[in-house]
């Protein structure tokens, strides 16, 4: 009984044999695990813990990390993939292993010493060890480089004081990468990152409540005071803003794709909503003004899903921008929070239930909006490409 | 232990199914392809006493080029080898097809070779047990339980009412029903090593066998559902219905 997908312009025939299978049992594996608990979970505002060490031993963890730290070695095709099929179960299942991968085990990988990352990368693949990424500040949100994080040496410890908000997993959390400045607070340059265990003393996170979107997922404010680590708990290849930002890439790589999932669940969502539900003795399907959201739908959906295809195979030759990036993040989850918006409009009053899906999905999509870069910011960023001058710094 | 495990690319169920130009088959463009569930079934159980008993399990597919998919799906579970019997089309006569796995199967000195008690496509429910006669081995279908312990087995199948339980020496045959086990998902690693597992190719050439198909039409349309009624009092009524109008009490 598995989800059939969305496929117009049988972009299918476009994947390898195993980036289907890939696909196929992620797909699967939503249908069977994700699928039945999503709705009591966001009810009641609480993180499916027993999907993490599942997730792990499926591989869904740094998919596209190297086997010999017990990743699955996937091309980055496939790793989005999987990111899609887990957000058309929830954005707040892929934010988890978005996070998981791209934002802790990807640092680890990149700049991370052997150690480090004979230590950790395993460990955080099977799920056993959960991760969360602490850059953003309560002052410092799109604008990151002005952190006032600090950490300073002493002896043979760096000393780390300061606060991060909306920080994914942040309790659920065993390890966090803390980004800090090391040098003066004008300075983004000296921007490093920590790998940090939350169990330290003066290492303390608090859920953040209150949420009305992505109401599964565990997001935190972290508070550091005095917090002592081993010069060893520095990532040695970090090296100012760019470190984080190169982590902030690969995560909106897989939002891109995770929106097509989102989107679609939609789609399907609203077709067979649109040709069941009878009003005025036909199905409303069949009335112009739903046939042109769903047109409108399918369209989107089509080109999203040729920007991520397109996307992928440049990653995986190595010739992907930050632009492009940045291009696709912008477009898709603005182009699934439209189909969320309409889905749900073309529910009528079922659509404001959590018994069906587009109002998750459109409330979710709304935090998957504003992090890792606002839509706004990723406007500068296509800004500053086109035209050569930077809208931030004026 | 060696095992073979006989598998069968099949449509999705959930799939839609279109009649092709010549109404003798379907079309099979934008048709999802699955490795037939009860297979899945049967590979579980294979790596189940792979991981019991050590050996190997050998997964043998009579079909088209296609069927390498399917076959790669099970080598992501966790199968070690595959073989496709490389057919043009796949015949709907099971003897054709028990014929050409028997002749594959017999060389292979297997200890236990399972299948899925049928093919979700045509639910023909006949390659499994022809096989084991054509080889002359011992057969079990539709089990539901299976315990190896060195030359002999034991396996349960559901019969009306009531349990059968059937103990047999290796080697044997068996064809694995729903309830078995819980298939595995093939993880993303053993999808990836899946990519460099051997897999032989070998062309088979077989004849249509005694059985023909002359037309395939989709069933009809069900009409809409009527509601005679809510609670206790629509009882009386819906029970009218179901014994003139159904005739089915
Ligand atoms: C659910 C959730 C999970 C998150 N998880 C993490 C995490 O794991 N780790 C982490 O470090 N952070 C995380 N974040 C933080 C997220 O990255 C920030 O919220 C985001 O960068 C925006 O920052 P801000 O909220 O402070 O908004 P602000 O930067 O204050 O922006 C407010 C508004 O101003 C606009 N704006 C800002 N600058 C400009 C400009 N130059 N020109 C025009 N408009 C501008 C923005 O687009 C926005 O509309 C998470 C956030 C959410 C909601």
């Amino acid at each position: 009984m598995t989800f059939q997908g969305v496929d117009y312009y049988n972009v299918d025939s476009m994947l390898s044999d195993h980036e289907r299978a890939v696909r196929d049992m992620v797909r699967r594996w939503v249908d069977d695990e994700v699928l039945p608990i999503i709705k009591e979970n966001y009810l009641a505002g609480t993180f499916p813990r027993q999907l993490i060490p599942r997730m792990g031993q499926l591989g869904f963890f740094g998919a596209n990390l190297p086997a010999e730290y017990g990743c699955a070695a996937l091309d980055n095709l496939s790793y989005g993939l999987i990111m899609q099929e887990l957000e058309r179960g929830d954005s707040g299942i892929r934010s988890f292993a978005s996070v998981q991968g791209a934002l802790v085990m990807y640092p680890i990988y990149a700049f991370g010493s052997e150690d480090q990352k004979r230590h950790w990368l395993p460990r955080m693949a099977s799920g056993e060890v959960v991760g969360c990424f602490g850059l953003t500040e309560p002052d410092y949100g799109s604008d990151p480089g002005g952190m006032i994080t600090t950490a300073r040496e002493d002896g043979d410890s760096w000393v780390l004081n300061g606060s991060k908000m909306w920080i994914t997993n942040g309790s659920t959390a065993s390890v966090a990468i803390i980004w800090a400045k090391t040098g003066d607070l004008g300075d983004a340059k000296s921007i490093r990152g920590f790998v940090v265990p939350t169990d330290i003393p003066g290492f303390t996170a608090r859920e953040q409540g209150g949420k009305l979107s992505l109401r599964l997922s565990d997001t935190s404010e972290l508070v550091l005071q005095e917090v002592r680590v081993p010069k060893s708990a520095m990532l040695p290849g970090s090296s100012g803003l760019r470190s984080p930002i190169m982590c902030l890439n690969q995560a909106r790589y897989g939002i891109a794709w995770g929106a097509v999932g989102a989107a679609v669940a939609c789609f399907d969502e609203a077709v067979s909503y649109a040709k069941n539900r009878v009003m005025f003795n036909r199905p409303i399907g069949g009335f112009q003004l739903q046939q042109s959201r769903l047109a409108d739908m399918l369209t989107e959906i089509t080109k999203a899903q040729l920007l991520c295809l397109q996307l992928g195979r440049l990653k995986d030759a190595g010739r992907m921008t930050s632009g492009q990036v940045s291009l696709a993040k912008r477009n898709n989850v603005s182009t699934a929070a439209e189909c969320a918006r309409e889905t749900r409009r073309l529910l009528g009053a079922n659509g404001i239930l959590a018994e069906y899906q587009a109002m998750r999905h459109l409330a979710n999509l709304e935090s998957v909006y504003t992090y890792e870069g606002t839509h706004d910011v990723h406007t500068l960023v296509l800004g500053q490409e086109i035209t050569g001058l930077d809208a931030f710094r004026g | 232990m060696k095992i073979g495990v006989c598998i069968k690319r099949v449509p999705d169920t959930e799939t839609r199914i279109k009649i092709g130009a010549d109404g003798k088959s379907i079309d099979e463009s934008g048709v999802k392809f699955v490795l037939n569930p009860f297979d899945e079934y049967a590979v579980e159980e294979a790596l189940k006493l792979k991981e019991q008993a050590g050996g190997e399990v050998v997964v043998v597919c009579l079909g088209t080029e296609a069927s390498q998919e399917t076959i790669r799906t099970a080598l992501a579970m966790g199968a070690d080898s595959g073989v496709l019997l490389k057919a043009s089309a796949v015949p709907l006569d099971p003897l054709v097809v028990a014929r050409a796995l028997a002749a594959e199967l017999e060389q292979g000195a297997f200890d236990m070779i399972l299948f899925g008690k049928l093919a979700i496509d045509d639910y023909g429910q006949a390659v499994g047990t022809m096989v084991a006669e054509l080889l002359g081995l011992p057969s079990v279908s539709a089990i539901t339980r299976l315990e190896v312990t060195d030359n002999t087995a034991t396996a349960q199948r559901e019969v009306e009412g009531a349990l059968e339980v059937v103990e047999f020496s290796l080697p044997a045959v068996v064809t694995a029903e729903k309830g078995l086990n819980e298939p595995r998902y093939p993880a993303l690693r053993g999808i990836m090593l899946a990519k460099k597992k051997p897999l032989e190719i070998k062309e088979v050439d077989l004849d249509q066998g005694g059985m023909e198909v002359v037309e395939l039409t989709l069933p009809p349309e069900r009409k809409a559902g009527r509601i005679v009624g809510e609670g206790p009092d629509a009882v009386p009524a819906l029970v009218d219905a179901l014994r003139n109008e159904a005739k089915v009490v």
